[in-house]
């Protein structure tokens, strides 16, 4: 649901079902809700069953990726030889993105529920909760939530009496994008700077700890326990076109649109009706000029493609962009893009991680040209400059950080040609501090 | 040993095969092919993060790093043949040299700076760095010991992060801050004053960590380069003494894996000073009338060759750790019809001070360089007792020997003292002839060291005035003893040794190359060969 | 709350006792330096030299390692700060929905002036962030551990009422 607003019919209601509701946060009102049933099922199960059921179901990473969640339980070693760990990664960075939030605050124990499936399917004792330090209200009500599973038998030595041992814990990130990445996450677990680690070996032969690891995203887990609630069939069923695509996405929708909030599509949903209908479209008097759609980090659309849009892995990409996140910045007519993407710009150059050449002084670089053209200094070679500088920031890096600067910055230049060159043409005042 | 697998792929349209597991970086120096990089060092663990090394390897759509990337069989690498892989380059170095100050003619890097190399080479004429912009700028930091940190011109690289963590085993360096604000910090209580922190210096790409005790003594360009073996130590060290003129400016190590791998001590590095001494015997001297005087080579050679003849019974070798084994060798055997005793002194200095991280290497306590050659000649090291017999004997010959507690009037008794050195020490003003040597830097000679490996060091500059090596004096004499051919250099200096001397069995110049073998002995003890 | 002056060791009694509780669920000792720095925070109000020399210690690692970690996490202050140390999204997502005004709102109505500075009577801190994860809720401010949504310029002296 849209939480903070009310459903929406032309919602699917899967995961937000009980945004809102506090008594869904105990341990008691999430049973009463049919809670841990799903965890009871999967425990039963042979941890290949579960894993062959998510897969089967199609259910794809939530956190910007889209990896198959199954498939990447199933690359976990079957022969358990040594620890095993699970990281929920609950680091929520992406600027637009604001969903797995809401998940921890209002539905604790599905999140519990769904790691522990998840740790059961991969054979993995400890599990990780990475949530990012600004977090506190999640934090806080995380932690209430172990504590009563812990208490009601759900987890520990054997979890739900069953001989399983499950341990969650929770780990307080400290204020670093980066640490979303998976292994600049496992890094920041153990105790290091959150650098993100050249691959292979990846995660699940030399994870955390030098262990097996898996890491999944908050919605990606929450999403598991309701696919062994409901079976794969119904999950897949949910798809409105594309069967890449399967199940309901949280789609956190920000910016200049009337009714902002996460709401619960399932998969291949117009984002025209999204912005409009359930969205309530952006202001009085306004009209739409862009959409970034999935986080920050992805190419900015134009109206006209945003409206054609239909939100499935494929289609975004179809559109000219990428799901990512599920986090939608919704920019209307009085939105400056030069400015934005300087925003977009600075965020990346203060969250680098200062190891890869081309990201630490690319993305730098990208803000003091950006800032050069605010100031009304610019050039017109500046724009061929930045999209340039962008080439030499993709596909070169550890991570992907260079990257997702580059592409929103790239991409408004491309469609938003007139408003740079608005700034360089001395046809528009130098902006804010800039002036 | 079992066999190595070995995978063949192609560099540039270069085939070569190499042990799998090897790297593309690796397998390219294999094929002569050099990948730009400046993170990568062999010594280190991979980092990946300097970005260089980007090649394109034909099936993987995206450039691949050459340092972490092992190749795999038939693969077809293109380093200099991809326009995409050089355009990459081309693009780090932009990178790089945004907040990168171009003040190489005031840099000591320069002439030997991986930047500035590979922006020659392959860089962009001009930068596209707005001139409108500042570089960041922070103030040069005094990082103790030896080493200045200069941030600005830091690639970050973490080369010396990497040694100081992985190879020292103390981590007091790190990277601090983020993005393009992160620079190299230090223990806030600390100084890099490691044994072993010398290091960093070699290792940092550019001139951002810098040596004081060579800070704007030479410009890399001037310098010749001769391999050497560090005297520091029983170690043995591969160094290189750069010279300018007739100095020794630094000792830097020179790569063996057998040895030092990639890296020298702190105390190694200081040996070059003592190449230097000013206060060296330049001239040949003989006793006239109770007074030591100036002669020619001629001359002074007849007189030792009269006092050996002359003498018999008892003789004294007082011999040094720090001669090469062609002198040690030569000078033992001239003295072969004696009843000789033959020592050398092994001087031990504390505990054996290692780099924690690298298996079998240390400054070793004892601190001088032929220990095992001298024990492997005939030498005992039973100096203490060598001097004893110094006033009983009719023939003592110095061979740059340590003189310390003998005293003038046990020499005087002596009488027949012949010394070969590069100093003349006060007490050894009662020669009859005085010889004069050249040290470690003058000559060719080769060391063994503690593990039995035999390594030869070049001559690297010019001896003062009439010095010669020791080996060409004991040659001559031995000429004046008893004929024979003439010793025309060390390396047949060395061939007469290792046809007379079981453990040198087998070796010559040509078989030790640059680093060294094991000798017999040795290698059946089981050393590492 | 935010002790700058007396600078005892942190693990003592139940933080350490905490501390070991938190270890216990890693494998390496050195995977206890996030919380052990939180913990350090708590305490103090900020991580001092002494404070990561102490962590090291604890945790049998250098001071200089503790360092490059604390330096690449922005939530740990390597300064004192106010007694309220408020937070502002000003990332694109908020910025669009007039973030920066809140800033200025803020900066004004404490009396820092300027980003970054404590206020004369030690009790405020502003300073911009990027992206604090409540896209939703522009503009959201954090103010110590308090996470609050929804500020706009206008009813930034309420919220301040509640900080005094």
């Amino acid at each position: 649901m849209g939480y903070p607003h009310p459903s929406h019919p032309k919602e699917t209601v899967v995961l937000s079902e009980y945004f809102g509701d506090a008594d869904a946060r105990t341990y008691a009102g999430w049973v009463k809700r049919g809670g841990y049933e799903a965890l009871r099922t999967a425990l039963a199960m042979e941890p290949q069953a579960v894993i062959d059921t998510v897969k089967a179901a199609g259910l794809r990473g939530r956190g910007g990726a889209g990896f198959p969640a199954g498939v990447k339980w199933d690359f976990m070693p079957k022969q358990k030889s040594k620890a095993h760990y699970l990281c929920c990664n609950a680091d929520e960075s992406e600027p637009g993105t604001f969903k797995d939030r809401e998940i921890m605050r209002w539905t604790p124990h599905a999140l519990i529920e769904g790691c522990a499936i998840a740790a059961h399917a991969i054979r993995a004792e400890t599990v990780f909760i990475y949530i990012r330090g600004e977090f506190t209200e999640p934090i806080r009500v995380m932690q209430a939530a172990l504590d009563e599973a812990y208490k009601e038998g759900v987890l520990g030595k054997s979890a739900m009496g069953t001989g399983v041992p499950i341990d969650i814990y929770i780990h307080r990130g400290a204020g670093a994008y980066i640490c979303g990445e998976e292994t600049a996450l496992m890094n920041s677990i153990e105790g290091k700077r959150g650098n993100p680690r050249i691959r292979p070996p990846f995660p699940a032969a030399y994870g955390v700890f030098g262990m097996p690891t898996t890491i999944n995203n908050v919605e990606t887990l929450t999403s598991a326990l309701h696919i062994i609630k409901r079976g794969s069939d119904w999950y897949k069923g949910l798809s409105l076109s594309n069967p890449k695509s399967t199940g309901t996405k949280l789609m956190s929708v920000c910016g200049n649109v009337v009714r902002p909030g996460n709401y619960e599509i399932t998969m291949g949903f117009p984002m025209k009706e999204l912005i409009y209908d359930l969205c309530g479209g952006v202001h009085d008097g306004r009209t739409l000029k862009a959409v970034i759609p999935g986080g920050s980090s992805v190419p900015v659309l134009t109206k006209e493609e945003a409206e054609a849009c239909l939100m499935d892995y494929e289609g975004v990409v179809e559109a000219g962009s990428m799901l990512g996140s599920g986090g939608m910045i919704v920019f209307d007519d009085s939105a400056d893009m030069v400015y934005q993407m300087m925003r977009i710009a600075k965020f990346y150059a203060h969250e680098s991680c200062a190891q890869c050449t081309q990201c630490r002084e690319g993305t730098a670089w990208t803000v003091r040209i950006l800032e050069k053209i605010l100031s009304g200094k610019g050039e017109m070679g500046d724009l061929d400059l930045l999209l340039d500088v962008g080439e030499q920031m993709t596909g070169k890096t550890i991570c992907v950080l260079a990257d997702s600067c580059a592409a929103p910055v790239g991409s408004a230049i491309k469609k938003f040609p007139e408003e740079f060159e608005a700034y360089i043409k001395g046809a528009r005042s130098p902006a804010g501090v800039f002036a | 040993m079992a066999e190595q697998q070995l995978v063949t792929c192609s560099i540039d349209g270069i085939e070569v095969s190499v042990p799998k597991g090897t790297s593309v970086l690796e397998a390219a120096k294999q094929a002569g092919v050099l990948v730009p990089h400046y993170c990568y060092h062999p010594g280190l663990p991979v980092a990946g993060v300097c970005r260089m090394c980007l090649v394109e390897i034909e099936g993987i759509p995206k450039l691949q790093i050459g340092c972490a990337t092992q190749v795999a069989d038939g693969q077809a690498i293109r380093v200099n043949t991809s326009d995409e892989a050089q355009r990459a380059r081309k693009g780090v170095l932009e990178f790089l040299l945004i907040n990168h100050p171009l003040d190489c003619p005031i840099c000591d890097q320069a002439g030997e700076c991986e930047l500035q190399n590979y922006v020659f080479q392959e860089g962009q004429a001009s930068t596209r760095y707005s001139p409108t912009y500042a570089k960041r700028f922070d103030p040069v930091e005094d990082f103790g010991g030896d080493i200045l940190y200069v941030p600005n011109r830091c690639i970050l690289c973490t080369r010396c992060v990497r040694f100081m963590e992985h190879a020292a085993d103390d981590t007091i360096l790190n990277v601090s801050e983020r993005g393009d604000r992160a620079f190299i910090g230090i223990h806030p209580d600390r100084e890099l004053d490691h044994p072993w922190a010398g290091n960093v210096v070699d290792l940092c790409p550019v001139g951002s960590l810098l040596s004081k005790d060579f800070l704007h003594k030479a410009r890399a360009w001037e310098l010749d380069r001769t391999p050497s073996v560090c005297v520091g130590c029983a170690q043995g060290c591969n160094v290189n003494l750069d010279t300018r003129g007739h100095a020794v400016v630094r000792v830097r190590p020179r790569p063996n894996l057998e040895v030092n791998q990639y890296f020298m001590c702190d105390h190694g590095r200081t040996t070059y000073r003592l190449m230097n001494h000013g206060d060296r015997l330049e001239a040949p001297l003989v006793r006239e009338t109770g007074e030591l005087v100036a002669v020619d080579w001629d001359h002074a050679l007849a007189r030792a060759a009269q006092i050996v003849k002359g003498a018999t019974g008892k003789a004294v070798l007082v011999g040094s750790a720090s001669a090469s084994n062609e002198a040690l060798f030569l000078a033992r055997r001239m003295l072969d019809g004696f009843e000789l005793t033959a020592a050398v002194h092994v001087p031990s200095v504390g505990d054996d001070v290692p780099l924690a991280g690298v298996p079998d290497l240390a400054l070793r306590s004892e601190r001088v360089p032929n220990a095992r050659g001298a024990a492997a000649l005939g030498y005992s090291d039973d100096f203490d007792g060598a001097l004893r017999a110094v006033a009983g004997a009719n023939l003592v010959v110095v061979l740059d020997g340590d003189l310390d507690g003998v005293t003038p009037e046990a020499l005087e008794q002596a009488g027949n003292v012949i010394l070969i050195g590069t100093v003349l020490p006060d007490v050894a003003r009662v020669a009859r002839v005085v010889l004069p040597s050249t040290n470690v830097a003058e000559e060719d000679g080769t060391f063994v060291n503690r593990d039995g490996r035999v390594q030869r060091y070049l001559q690297a500059k010019p001896s003062p005035g009439m010095a010669r090596p020791a080996w060409w004096i004991l040659g001559e004499l031995g000429m004046e003893l008893g004929g024979g051919e003439p010793i025309g250099n060390a390396e047949e200096a060395f061939a007469e040794l290792a046809r007379s001397v079981a453990a040198f069995d087998g070796l010559s110049y040509g078989k030790l190359g640059v680093g060294g073998a094991v000798l017999a002995a040795a290698t059946a003890a089981g050393v590492r060969s | 709350m935010h002790d700058t002056t007396a600078h005892g060791p942190v693990f003592t009694g139940e933080r350490r006792t905490r501390l070991d509780e938190i270890l216990a669920r890693y494998p390496t000792k050195q995977a206890g330096l996030l919380p052990a720095l939180w913990m350090a925070q708590e305490a103090h109000g900020w991580i001092s030299d002494a404070a990561m020399a102490e962590v090291a210690e604890v945790l049998e690692l250098t001071p200089a390692y503790v360092k490059g970690v604390v330096t690449f996490y922005t939530m740990y202050h390597r300064h004192p700060v106010g007694k309220y140390f408020i937070q502002v999204c000003t990332t694109t997502p908020c910025n669009i929905c007039g973030a920066e005004g809140v800033v200025e709102a803020f900066l004004r109505e404490t009396g820092c002036g300027e980003l970054g500075a404590t206020s004369d009577d030690s009790r405020y801190t502003v300073i911009e962030v990027e992206c604090l994860g409540a896209c939703g809720f522009a503009t959201p401010v954090m103010i110590n551990d308090d996470f609050i949504e929804g500020v706009t310029p206008e009813n930034v002296p309420d919220v301040l009422k509640r900080y005094a």
